[in-house]
C-alpha cells in the first residue's frame, strides 16, 4: 500500500472517484429515505398510502370511466359493466351549461370574446413590458368596460341585454371572482391608508369596518345582501341580485385586503416617511411615489392569498341560489338522469378550482421570489 | 405651508383654509362623519319606510315564542315546542361543538404536517406538500360537500350495518357507539383525575425548581401523566366500576341508545379540520423556518441533544411566529363552520339565521343576533390576541 502512494510526487496524486455508495442515488436513498428505523417506517407508510389511493383514483377517473356516449347514469353503467368507474358523461352533456350557465346558445359567442378580453387584461397585468407601456395600461382598463358591455348587452352597440339571472357556471365565478379583485384593490388601500391615518375619524370608521367585516363569516353578509338590502334602499327600488352579492363579496375581500396591506405599511422604516416629508412631498404624492411602491411589494404574498380565498369563496354563491358550476352541477345531479353522481361532481368542480388556485399561489411564489432585492 | 406674502394677510377664505395642512384636515374629517351620517340616516329611514309599507313590527320578542322545529343534534335538552331562543341556544352550542373539535384535530394535523413537510424524507415532505397544496386550493364548501357525500353514499343503512366491534356501528345515519353512563360513586373518579392534575402541576413547578437549584432533570411530564391517568384509574377499580354502558340496538328502521355521533357533524368536523390544518401546516413550517439557522448550530455547540434543541431552543422561538397567524387560523374555522347550512348541520346560522328567520319573518332582528354572536366570539379573541401580542413583545428586548 505504502508503495502505491510514494509514485506521486506531494500534490500530484489524481483526483479519484469516490468510493461507490457515498454518490448517487444510493446514497441519496440511503441519506433521505433509509436513514433511520424510523425514517424508513415513514417511508413505507407513505409509499403504502400512495399505493392505496393513486392507482385506484386513477383506474376509477381515467381508465374506467365513461365520458362520451351515455345520455344517463344507468347507460353509464350498462357501458361500465362490471368496473365502476367516474361517470362523466353529465360533464360532457351539460359542458355549456357549466361554462355559461342558461346565457343564450346564439348569444354565447359575445361571452366567449369577453373571455379573451380578460385574458388579455390579465397579460398586460401580469407582463411587465406590457404594463410598463402607459397606453398599453390605458387600454387594459378599458378592456374590462368592454368585457361589460359584451356581457350584459347594450342597445348602443346593438347587442340584446341580458339578465343577469341567465348568466352560471364558470362564467359567474369568474365575474364574481375577477370583478372582486379587481375593485376591492384600490378600496382596500384607501381603507389601510385610513386605517393608520393621523386623522382619528377616518382611523376609526375603517378600524370598525374592517373589524365588523372580519369579524363576521361571508355567509351572513351574502344573507344580509340576499334578504336584508331590500329593507335598506328606498322603497320599490329593485337591485339586481348578482350586483347585490358583488359589492358585498367585494367589501368583504376588501377588509381582509386592507390588513394585509395595512401589514406592509407597518413594515416600511419610519425614516422612509421622514425622508418622503424633507422632500418637501405632499401626502398623495409621498404616498403614490415612496411608500406604497415599497408597501405593496411585501404584501404581495398576502394579496395574492386573499385573492385565492377570495375565489374560492365565490362556491357560497350557491347558498343564495345563484348558479356558479356547483349550482348548476346540484341541479344537474339533481335529476332523474344523472341522480347520484355527486362525487364525480366534487371532483370536477374540485378540480377546476385547484387548476385557478394553484396557478395563482405559484405565480404569486415567482412573484416573491423576482422582488426579493434584499439579501 | 409656504410663507408666500398672500397667506400673511390674514384673510382667511375657503380656498386658504383648505391650503392650510391642520384645517384640510380638520375640513376632511367632518366631511366624512357628515357623509357616514347622511349613508346611515339614509338606510334607518329607508328601513323605517319599508317596514312600515309591510307593517312589520320590530322587536325580539319572537325568541319567546315556541319554534316548531326539531334539532337533529342536540348537546341540551331541546324539543319543537321549545322558544326559538333556545333554539338559537341549541344552534350555538352546535357550532362550538364542531369549532373546539375542529380546532383539536386540526392542530394536532397542522403541526404533524408541518413539522414532516420539513423532514429530510422527501417520500414524507412531497406527501405533506401534495396533502397542503390539493387542500388549501379548494374550495372548503366542496370538501364538506365531498365528505358528506362519501359519508351518506358509502356507509350502509342501518338495517345492513355491521358492528365493528360489539356496540360500535357506522351507518349512513352516523356511527353508535356505547355510551357510558355513570352510576353511584363515580363521583370519586373525578375527584381522583382533580387531584391528578393538581398533584401533575405542583410536581412539574418542583421539577423546575430542582433542575433550577440543582441542574437534576426529573421526568416530571411522565410522573404527572401517570398521575393523571393512574389515579383515576385506580379509583375506577376500587369503587367497583361504577359504570353501566348502554349499547345501541336495532329498532325499527334505526338504532336506539348509545352515543350516536351525526354524519353531517362528521363531515362538517371532517373537511374544516382537514382544510385549516392545510393552513395550520404551512403557519408551522414558516414558523420552524422562521428560527435562524444559528440558533440550532448555536445549541449542538453548546452540546445540546438534537431533540431538547427542538424542544427548548427552536420550538420556543418559533410559537412566537405561529401563535397570531395560528389563532387567526381558529377564528377562521369557527366561522367557516356556519357552512354547515349546506350539509344541514344546525348550527347558529341554520337555526336562528335560517328556520326561525323564515319562520318568523324576522329577518332584521334574526341577522343582528346571528352577526352579534359571531362579532363577540371574534372581537373578544382579538383582544385577548392584542394581549398576548404585547407580552411577548415585552419579552423580546
Amino acid at each position: 500500500m505504502t508503495t502505491e502512494t510514494k509514485k506521486y510526487p506531494a500534490g500530484m496524486h489524481p483526483v479519484l472517484p469516490p468510493p461507490s455508495g457515498s454518490v448517487g442515488p444510493v446514497r441519496w436513498m440511503r441519506d433521505n429515505l433509509f436513514s433511520s428505523i424510523s425514517n424508513t417506517v415513514l417511508t413505507l407508510l407513505g409509499l403504502y398510502l400512495v399505493y392505496i389511493i393513486v392507482p385506484p383514483f386513477i383506474q376509477w377517473a381515467f381508465i374506467d370511466s365513461v365520458v362520451v356516449g351515455a345520455e344517463s347514469r344507468k347507460e353509464c353503467l350498462a357501458i361500465m359493466g362490471e368496473d365502476r368507474g367516474a361517470c362523466w358523461s353529465f360533464v360532457y352533456r351539460r359542458w355549456g351549461q357549466f361554462v355559461y350557465g342558461f346565457y343564450p346558445v346564439e348569444e354565447r359567442w359575445r361571452v366567449n370574446v369577453a373571455f379573451i378580453l380578460a385574458a388579455f387584461t390579465i397579460a398586460i397585468v401580469l407582463v411587465e413590458k406590457l404594463r410598463n407601456d402607459k397606453r398599453i395600461l390605458i387600454g387594459a382598463i378599458l378592456l374590462p368596460v368592454a368585457c361589460f358591455f359584451l356581457i350584459t348587452g347594450s342597445s348602443l352597440f346593438g347587442l340584446v341585454s341580458v339578465p343577469t339571472n341567465k348568466m352560471g357556471g364558470i362564467l359567474l365565478t369568474l365575474i364574481v371572482g375577477l370583478s372582486g379583485i379587481f375593485v376591492s384593490l384600490p378600496i382596500s388601500i384607501m381603507l389601510a391608508l385610513s386605517r393608520i391615518s393621523k386623522l382619528p375619524i377616518f382611523s376609526i370608521f375603517a378600524t370598525i369596518f374592517i373589524e365588523f367585516i372580519r369579524g363576521v363569516p361571508l355567509i351572513t353578509l351574502l344573507f344580509i345582501a340576499s334578504t336584508l338590502l331590500s329593507y335598506f334602499l328606498p322603497p320599490g327600488s329593485n337591485f339586481d341580485l348578482l350586483l347585490r352579492v358583488l359589492i358585498m363579496v367585494t367589501l368583504f375581500s376588501a377588509a381582509y385586503i386592507a390588513e394585509v396591506i395595512r401589514g406592509g405599511l407597518a413594515a416600511i422604516p419610519t425614516g422612509q416617511y421622514e425622508a418622503a416629508d424633507a422632500l418637501g412631498l405632499s401626502y398623495w404624492q409621498s404616498m403614490r411615489l415612496i411608500i406604497l411602491p415599497q408597501a405593496l411589494k411585501i404584501s404581495i404574498p398576502g394579496i395574492v392569498g386573499s385573492f385565492i380565498g377570495l375565489f374560492k369563496d365565490t362556491t357560497l354563491v350557491v347558498i343564495i341560489g345563484l348558479l356558479d358550476p356547483l349550482g348548476i352541477g346540484m341541479a344537474a345531479i339533481s335529476t332523474t338522469e344523472w341522480a347520484g353522481l355527486s362525487t364525480e361532481l366534487y371532483v370536477f368542480i374540485g378540480l377546476f378550482f385547484f387548476i385557478f388556485c394553484f396557478s395563482m399561489s405559484r405565480y404569486s411564489l415567482h412573484l416573491e421570489k423576482k422582488l426579493h432585492t434584499g439579501h | 405651508m409656504s410663507g408666500t406674502k398672500i397667506q400673511e394677510k390674514k384673510t382667511v377664505t375657503l380656498g386658504s383654509l383648505w391650503r392650510d395642512k391642520k384645517s384640510r384636515a380638520v375640513i376632511m374629517q367632518i366631511i366624512a362623519v357628515i357623509g357616514v351620517l347622511l349613508f346611515f340616516g339614509n338606510i334607518v329611514s329607508n328601513t323605517v319606510e319599508n317596514l312600515d309599507r309591510l307593517g312589520v313590527k320590530v322587536g325580539f320578542d319572537f325568541l319567546t315564542e315556541p319554534a316548531n322545529y326539531d334539532i337533529n343534534q342536540t348537546l341540551i335538552e331541546y324539543d319543537s315546542t321549545d322558544s326559538h331562543f333556545k333554539a338559537g341556544l341549541v344552534g350555538l352550542l352546535n357550532t362550538l361543538l364542531v369549532a373546539g373539535c375542529g380546532i383539536v384535530v386540526a392542530t394536532l394535523l397542522g403541526f404533524t404536517a408541518g413539522v414532516l413537510r420539513l423532514s429530510n424524507n422527501f417520500v414524507v415532505s412531497r406527501l405533506m406538500q401534495v396533502y397542503v397544496e390539493i387542500t388549501r386550493n379548494i374550495p372548503v364548501l366542496l370538501q364538506i360537500l365531498l365528505w358528506h357525500g362519501i359519508l351518506i353514499h358509502s356507509l350502509p343503512v342501518p338495517k345492513k350495518a355491521e358492528a365493528v366491534m360489539e356496540g360500535v356501528i357506522f351507518t349512513n345515519r352516523g356511527a353508535y357507539l356505547p355510551q357510558p353512563i355513570p352510576q353511584e360513586g363515580f363521583g370519586w373518579v373525578w375527584i381522583a383525575l382533580i387531584v391528578g392534575i393538581v398533584f401533575a402541576v405542583l410536581f412539574k413547578k418542583y421539577a423546575n425548581k430542582v433542575q433550577e437549584e440543582t441542574g437534576r432533570l426529573i421526568p416530571a411530564i411522565w410522573i404527572g401523566a401517570a398521575a393523571i391517568i393512574g389515579l383515576p384509574a385506580l379509583m375506577f377499580i376500587i369503587m367497583g366500576s361504577p359504570v353501566e354502558m348502554s349499547y345501541p340496538a336495532l329498532k325499527g328502521f334505526n338504532y336506539q341508545g348509545g352515543f350516536v355521533i351525526k354524519p353531517e357533524f362528521m363531515a362538517l368536523w371532517f373537511a374544516l379540520s382537514i382544510y385549516t390544518g392545510a393552513f395550520i401546516a404551512e403557519i408551522v413550517r414558516a414558523g420552524i423556518q422562521s428560527v435562524s439557522h444559528g440558533q440550532t448550530e448555536a445549541a449542538h455547540a453548546l452540546g445540546i441533544k438534537p431533540n431538547f434543541t427542538m424542544r427548548l431552543v427552536v420550538i420556543p422561538q418559533a410559537m412566537r411566529v405561529i401563535i397570531p397567524p395560528l389563532i387567526s387560523q381558529y377564528l377562521n374555522l369557527t366561522k367557516n363552520s356556519s357552512l354547515a347550512i349546506v350539509i344541514g348541520y344546525m348550527d347558529l346560522v341554520a337555526t336562528i339565521g335560517g328556520i326561525s328567520l323564515n319562520q318568523t319573518g324576522r329577518a332584521l332582528e334574526s341577522m343582528a343576533i346571528v352577526l352579534g354572536v359571531y362579532l363577540f366570539i371574534s372581537l373578544s379573541i382579538s383582544a385577548l390576541m392584542n394581549i398576548y401580542n404585547r407580552r411577548i413583545a415585552l419579552v423580546s428586548r
